[in-house]
């Protein structure tokens, strides 16, 4: 194993593109060509060291692996801890791999403030890797809630019409869940006296009482990340009016905060008040599976359409995680990366012909498949990668929580299934009004197919969807000892706690 | 006892007050002997003579009692004493461009806001209620007369008035409180206080009564909810840098001796006073919150954040534990921060040369001047209490102790109070960022403001990597109190 701080070199290299992305000087063209390359120089670096974590990754070990760890405020007992298992592995990787399509993706697109943009842009980065490697849960914070600042300038400064409401709705509605969870995680400092995330995992006791508000603290930030029903309705209007890139980096990885919040603390920190409350996360998350695919059914907006199913392949992923079996889990996870990619992907095709075109609505469209055989071919695949055709990577996801949900509880399987159906309708539904039909609009009679760009854009996608579709086992076998101890040691907490109020 | 109080024992306590009050007299001299011509150089000067006491301050570090029992200096004092002179001396610094233009730029200026100062200094060392009354005053008094400074502009004379009008009353209610106080205790010196108190040889409910004056008082000059109604007329009114050193200075002067006056002699009366601090707390991070929302004058936005402000640092002191005082020395040192690098951009803003004071008059700073709007935007960020921003670990701190003090719901109100004052941080945000301007606002000069704005602003960022010293001099501080 490589013996250099790797995981912090990972979060913290991106700042070095944005600093210099901060003191280019020069003629405007200059600088923003500059600080295109620099960026994306930085994020594809990252990207590459990043891989370095999957090949010295030892797969057959369940704990943390490439830790760090400096005391940062001694006085309070707040260290610099950063490690990674199977479940944050990938989520890392995701990060990387989306930020160097995102700076790709806004190449063209993006012609207004391009340093503040980029520079931006890699900021998210090192938080969104930062808050996948903190093993500290002050530290964890800091990164989590550090993504609202580039996130909330992204939204605002390159957005459509109303990016000044969806900022602010995006902003205020993820900061008024997170300063509850920021409670949560003082009142778990004060329980076990360090916020050191392996020793409150192993030393922590906490009464039931404790584990349901602390829960219900966590579960306020992470619902509205994920989003969950009812708690979703920031999601749409930030996806609608934050630029492409910004679409692509909240639907890929922002999401994910919420489902990996739920494995990483409150699974692991509250397994009473899990079991507990599973219930409800059930009953929300068919609601939301059920709920937002009818709703993406009528919408007239492309990338509406696309938020809303988000909503809808999320629920689930919290159907997985709660079900707190093997498949559920993996699978749920497996779905996140899945969806990270794919719906990634969608809200790039979205761009393309937003570039050409400024209008995502669906009705301004049809027939593009005569003048846009390559784009075509790609958006069919990756609407079918999202429906769940076997052999692409949304299969694996859906089949493994399917899976696992049936074995736990017929009924909640019974109703995620349903959400597919529906997903599968409005999918080909779009597709169809999109691409299929005569090409009677003048103004699309113009329109030009992807260019060398744009296919070197979705190239990765397409070949990573395919990969994690036809041999999952690549992703599926480094989590699967990380998520057999979540789930054994989940097991033994609510064995105990039964046995101890037996008594 | 006459020849003890002599003792130059007592005086070296007291070194650093000796040298700014004989400083200030100095440069007074100076001044009247060469008239208007001097006020530059008595203007850095007295700043210079400021950290110079902030350095006397450590360099050689004492702690002690002096001049029977009414003088006290320890870490605690000696950590807001350094606070208070940086905070002044930058004040001084900033001001220049701010009088020159509007031909008020005279040397007594200075050298008021250093007797403020002194008073301030011996506010926070008070060791018996007559020295805590005479410092308190000798402050009042000054800051009285920076409020009106600017002489030929009425908004600034009447928030003089008004200031005067309603300190007055503000410095009543703390000598009638003393009075009671004394009245029930049979004593003005702290330490006799808190022995009646501890021995039951006090009446406990009028010692309380007296206590709640005595708050009352103090809750007036730190601008806590519900004695903060002048805040916003006195910060829109005053000169920009005043009110700079109104929103810093005062609120550290005044906060420390809140928490030496409620964990000194009235520790025994804890859970008496818990109540009205936390209530106090509450209501002032609630009002702060909310009154701002539709605020467009900057200058009355920052008062209703200080107000805000105020909320928390009084939580980590209604947590009376050691980690409170920890929090409330934390939060004060990042506040400062903050709240200068704020006001140095506000006294940026000048359009056509002329002082703009409305958050519209920042549209599309982001375009024109793209480090100032950069620095504000750390700065609104970190006030907002949103990390890696030093901001988030003062707020992280102070409800670090109410939760370990058991205050659940005021920290729960605490967090959603924050939540709603974020909106008009961003506000400022979304000016500078997301709308277009009209006409930008002039070209700023290199210059003192722009320098504390960027140093500030590159604090805030950087904090982060190295918070240790600043938690480790909060944690020494504390423990002036928790020997």
């Amino acid at each position: 194993m490589a013996s250099w701080p790797i995981l912090s070199v990972i979060t913290f290299l991106p700042l070095v593109g944005a600093l210099f992305c901060m003191v280019v000087q020069g003629p405007k063209e200059a600088v923003d060509r500059n600080c295109r390359s620099a960026a994306l120089i930085t994020s594809l670096v990252t990207f590459l060291v990043s891989l370095l974590l999957w090949v010295h990754f030892d797969p057959t070990k369940a704990g943390f692996q490439f830790e760090e760890k400096v005391a940062w405020i001694p006085a309070l007992n707040i260290g610099y801890h950063m490690g990674i298992d199977g479940i944050s592995l990938f989520f890392v990787l995701l990060s990387t791999l989306l930020t160097p399509i995102c700076v790709l993706a806004s190449w063209d697109a993006v012609q207004t403030r391009v340093k503040e943009y980029m520079v931006a842009f890699l900021v998210l980065e090192t938080f969104l890797v930062g808050l996948f490697c903190a093993l500290d849960l002050a530290l964890f914070y800091v990164f989590f809630e550090g993504v609202l600042i580039p996130m909330f300038l992204i939204i605002g400064v390159w957005g459509g019409k109303r990016r000044v409401y969806a900022a602010f709705k995006f902003f205020l509605y993820t900061f008024l869940g997170s300063v509850l969870m920021l409670l949560a995680i003082i009142a778990i400092y004060w329980q076990a006296g360090t916020s050191d995330l392996p020793t409150v995992m192993e030393k922590m006791q906490l009464s039931f009482q404790w584990q349901f508000w602390l829960w219900l603290a966590f579960f306020a930030s992470f619902a509205v990340k994920v989003p969950m029903w009812p708690v979703h309705t920031w999601l749409p209007d930030a996806h609608v009016e934050a630029p492409t890139a910004g679409s692509v980096i909240l639907a890929g990885v922002l999401l994910k905060m919420g489902g990996y919040g739920f494995i990483r603390f409150s699974v692991t920190l509250f397994p009473e008040a899990t079991q507990y409350f599973a219930p409800l996360i059930f009953g929300l998350s068919v609601v939301a599976v059920i709920y937002t695919s009818l709703v993406a059914l009528v919408q007239e907006d492309m990338k509406k359409l696309i938020a809303y199913s988000s909503v809808a392949h999320m629920g689930l992923v919290t159907i997985g995680i709660y079900i707190m079996n093997m498949q559920g889990v993996q699978g749920s996870i497996f779905q996140m990366l899945s969806h990270g990619i794919v719906s990634a992907a969608l809200f790039l095709c979205v761009g393309v012909v937003y570039d050409r075109m400024h209008t995502r609505e669906i009705d301004a469209y049809g027939g593009l498949v005569h003048r846009m055989p390559r784009y075509a071919f790609v958006f069919m695949f990756f609407t079918l990668a999202s429906i769940g055709l076997p052999g692409l990577s949304g299969f694996v996801g859906e089949f493994l929580v399917l899976l696992g949900a049936f074995k736990a509880n017929t009924w909640v399987a019974f109703g995620a299934a349903t959400g597919l159906i529906l997903g599968a309708a409005y999918a080909l539904w779009l597709y169809r009004k999109i691409i299929f039909g005569e090409l009677t609009k003048a103004s699309l009679k113009a329109i030009l197919d992807m260019n060398r760009r744009e296919v070197a854009v979705f190239l990765p996608l397409v070949l990573l969807t395919l990969w994690m579709g036809i041999y999952p086992n690549s992703f599926l076998d480094p989590m699967a000892p990380a998520v057999d101890k979540l789930i054994g040691d989940y097991n033994a907490a609510i064995k105990l706690a039964h046995t101890a109020s037996l008594r | 006892m006459s020849m003890d109080m002599v003792g130059l024992e007592h005086w070296s306590l007291a070194r650093p007050e000796l040298f700014l009050a004989v400083a200030t007299a100095l440069l007074l001299l100076y001044g009247v002997l060469r008239g208007e011509a001097a006020t530059s150089f008595v203007a850095i000067a007295s700043s210079v003579g400021l950290i110079i006491t902030a350095v006397l301050l450590f360099v050689p570090y004492r702690e002690g009692t002096a001049f029977a029992q009414l003088f006290i200096t320890d870490r605690l004092t000696t950590t807001m004493k350094a606070l208070v002179l940086i905070s002044a001396a930058v004040a001084i610094l900033m001001s220049r461009s701010f009088f020159e233009q509007a031909k008020a730029w005279r040397f007594e200026y200075p050298l008021i806001v250093s007797l403020g100062t002194l008073g301030m200094m011996l506010m926070i060392s008070a060791n018996d209620l007559m020295s805590l009354y005479v410092g308190f005053e000798l402050q009042s008094l000054a800051l009285y007369v920076i409020a009106a400074f600017q002489r030929d502009s009425v908004r600034s004379t009447e928030a003089g008035i008004k200031y005067f009008v309603l300190g007055s009353v503000a410095s009543g209610m703390l000598l009638f409180g003393a009075s009671l106080i004394y009245g029930f205790c049979g004593s003005t010196a702290f330490v006799q206080i808190s022995q009646a108190l501890l021995a039951g040889k006090a009446a406990e409910i009028g010692t309380t009564i007296g206590l709640v004056f005595v708050v009352a008082g103090l809750a007036f000059k730190i601008a806590a909810v519900p004695f903060h109604m002048w805040t916003p007329d006195v910060y829109e009114g005053a000169p920009t840098p005043v009110t700079a050193f109104f929103a810093v200075a005062t609120k550290i002067a005044g906060v420390s001796l809140l928490v030496s006056v409620l964990m000194g002699p009235f520790k025994p009366l804890f859970p008496q006073w818990q109540q009205i601090i936390v209530v106090a707390a509450v209501l002032s991070m609630g009002w702060g919150a909310f009154a701002a929302l539709r605020q467009p004058n900057i200058k009355r936005l920052m008062a209703y954040s200080s107000i805000g402000n105020v909320g928390y640092v009084l939580l980590g002191v209604a947590a009376g534990s050691e980690r409170g005082i920890q929090s409330v020395v934390f939060y004060l040192a990042i506040y400062m921060v903050m709240t200068l690098g704020t006001f140095a951009i506000i006294l940026l803003m000048k359009r056509r040369n002329v002082m703009v004071e409305n958050i519209s008059d920042l549209a599309g700073l982001g375009r024109s001047h793209p480090m100032l709007a950069l620095s504000m935007l750390v700065m609104m960020f970190s006030l907002a209490g949103i990390p890696p921003l030093a901001g988030f670990w003062g707020k992280l701190y102070v409800f670090m102790a109410a939760v370990e003090a058991r205050l659940f719901w005021p920290a729960v109100l605490g967090l959603l109070a924050s939540v709603v004052a974020s909106y008009y941080y961003l506000r400022i945000v979304k000016v500078m960022y997301f709308d277009e301007s009209t006409e930008a606002i002039d070209p700023t000069a290199f210059g003192m403001n722009r320098t504390v704005a960027f140093v500030s602003a590159l604090l805030l960022t950087l904090f982060s990597l190295l918070p240790q010293p600043l938690s480790a001099l909060a944690a020494a501080a504390a423990k002036g109190l928790f020997p």
